[in-house]
């Protein structure tokens, strides 16, 4: 049974097409990798899976809900760790948590126990009464992981959930995730830059590039299909060397200023 | 009505942690109470218009709550910016209770606000006889109106911006023509027909009318008036507001 289902879906912005016609599904209790380079169009299609961003064209279905027509009925499926930061830094790391357990609905004991038990687990227990705003990015990060496992959707959305974090924290944290995914079938949907990382974890992968999904099956299909030895050597063979250039989006900018005016 | 609580008390948090941010926005109010209200009281006595600064205060006290409320609906920008609203909304919780949750949280900050800015009033020397225990509960009927309406019409307004490049837009053509032209700073009997029309446009001067009545028994358009249109246009902002809300994208 597909949990994740999508037919045909475009986002342009203006004349540019971020997201070109792809359609892809994915099974429940499956993890599925999405991977593409810089700006090929996987953030975009997240926001449109998580409701955040309405597509232009296409169909959407999560756990049978559209995300269009039923916005509220298909968060209820979901969870997700975000690229960029979506902490609030005037909250402590405790309160940040309490505040999503709430908005999620975790019954209050429960709650508190998965709190303690995630924030030992990312090793942010002794500092759960800090601003976040003295937190280090390391640190932001691993909390922002510990939050979006507090409640546990059907649906896991992660991206790119591990970057800047060291090797250790990374396997201890895919450990984790696997584990969920056995215990409770959660299915789970992540991008990722590290290719080794998905070569792991991942039981399928697509590759998207331009907007267009290039390549989709394993990651042994894949690297037999493009005669590579790593899936990072596939996907390079897949999307090409050249670098890719992704436009700022307006938040960027605004950080840019912000940081100029030396508000944080 | 657990998440509309969680969000209102975020607010509530924000606001108390942020000292600075508390005292800055007292600097301003006190300015005016002292800076108009000696350097214009004997200006204002000799044309015969009582005692200025029992006039001033229940203004600059509205004044307090607008600039607090209209910038905490504002701050959605900043929660943009920040990350923190995309974990909002993908919650699943409705808009409108993200919303109500918002409003809330932001009008107890700018009736805390208001409070304050009425305790340095009365510091500086407003103590009008009329005030009793009863009229300080009507003033503080009025302080939330004002304060959910603006809060509100901050939340439409923010809904619509990216960045923080249109904020000097807000300043200048909405808050302060709202504070300037409502009648907190001169009465708004016998003016001009074009500004007296501007006047009576403005939902905050219905507001200052209200508060002033209440605070110190000057009344300009009535208890009965000030409360009706208050309320309709509260109500119209803070629908428009949620539909406002409700459309946002990332």
């Amino acid at each position: 049974m597909n949990i994740i289902e999508v037919k045909n879906l475009i986002k342009k912005f203006d004349d540019f097409k971020a997201v070109d016609d792809i359609s892809f599904s994915v099974k429940k209790g499956e993890i599925f990798a999405f991977l593409g380079p810089n700006g090929a169009g996987k953030s975009t299609t997240i926001k449109m899976l998580t409701t955040i961003l309405n597509p232009t064209f296409g169909e959407i279905l999560l756990d049978g809900k559209n995300p269009s027509h039923d916005a509220l009925g298909a968060r209820k499926s979901f969870g997700i760790v975000f690229q960029d930061p979506s902490l609030d830094d005037e909250l402590t790391a405790y309160e940040n948590i309490e505040f999503h357990g709430v908005l999620y609905g975790v019954p209050r004991e429960v709650g508190r126990e998965r709190a303690e038990q995630l924030l030992k687990f990312v090793e942010l227990w002794d500092r759960r009464n800090d601003l976040v705003k003295n937190f280090s990015g390391g640190m932001k990060r691993r909390l922002e992981i510990a939050r979006g496992l507090l409640h546990h959707p059907k649906i896991l959305f992660l991206d790119e959930p591990t970057q800047g974090l060291d090797p250790q924290t990374r396997n201890h944290i895919w450990s984790y995730i696997q584990n969920l995914n056995k215990e409770e079938g959660i299915t789970v949907f992540f991008t990722t830059h590290y290719m080794e990382e998905a070569d792991k974890v991942a039981q399928r992968v697509d590759v998207i590039d331009h907007g267009q999904i290039v390549a989709e099956g394993t990651p042994e299909e894949l690297k037999a299909k493009t005669n590579a030895s790593s899936l990072e050597d596939a996907f390079l063979s897949l999307t090409g060397h050249g670098l890719r250039e992704e436009n700022a989006s307006s938040v960027d900018n605004m950080r840019n200023h912000s940081r100029a005016w030396g508000r944080r | 009505m657990n998440a509309i609580y969680i969000i209102w008390l975020r607010q509530l948090k924000r606001y108390l942690r942020s000292k600075a941010r508390i005292i800055g926005s007292l600097g301003q109010p006190l300015l005016f109470l002292v800076a108009l209200g000696f350097g214009l009281g004997p200006v204002f006595q000799r044309a015969g218009g009582g005692n200025y600064l029992d006039f001033l205060a229940p203004g600059i006290i509205a004044m307090g709550i607008l600039f607090t409320a209209l910038f905490s609906g504002v701050e959605i920008i900043w929660d943009r910016q920040f990350g923190f609203l995309k974990e909002t909304l993908v919650a699943p919780v409705s808009r409108l209770k993200i919303m109500i949750g918002r409003t809330l949280g932001g009008a107890t900050v700018a009736i805390m606000q208001g409070v304050i800015v009425f305790i340095l009033a009365f510091l500086v020397g407003f103590r009008p006889e009329y005030l009793t225990v009863g009229t300080f509960m009507l003033a503080l009927v009025f302080m939330f109106l004002i304060a959910v309406l603006f809060t509100a019409l901050g939340t439409a307004i923010a809904s619509q911006l990216d960045d923080m490049q249109g904020f000097q837009l807000i300043m200048n053509f909405v808050v302060m023509p709202l504070f300037f032209l409502s009648g907190a700073l001169f009465p708004t009997e016998g003016l001009p027909s074009g500004i007296a029309l501007v006047v009576k446009i403005d939902p905050l001067s219905y507001g200052v009318d209200g508060l002033r009545h209440a605070l110190t028994g000057a009344a300009n358009f009535g208890f009965a008036t000030d409360f009706t249109v208050l309320l309709i246009i509260t109500g119209a902002l803070v629908a428009l507001g949620s539909y406002l809300f409700s459309k946002i994208q990332i």
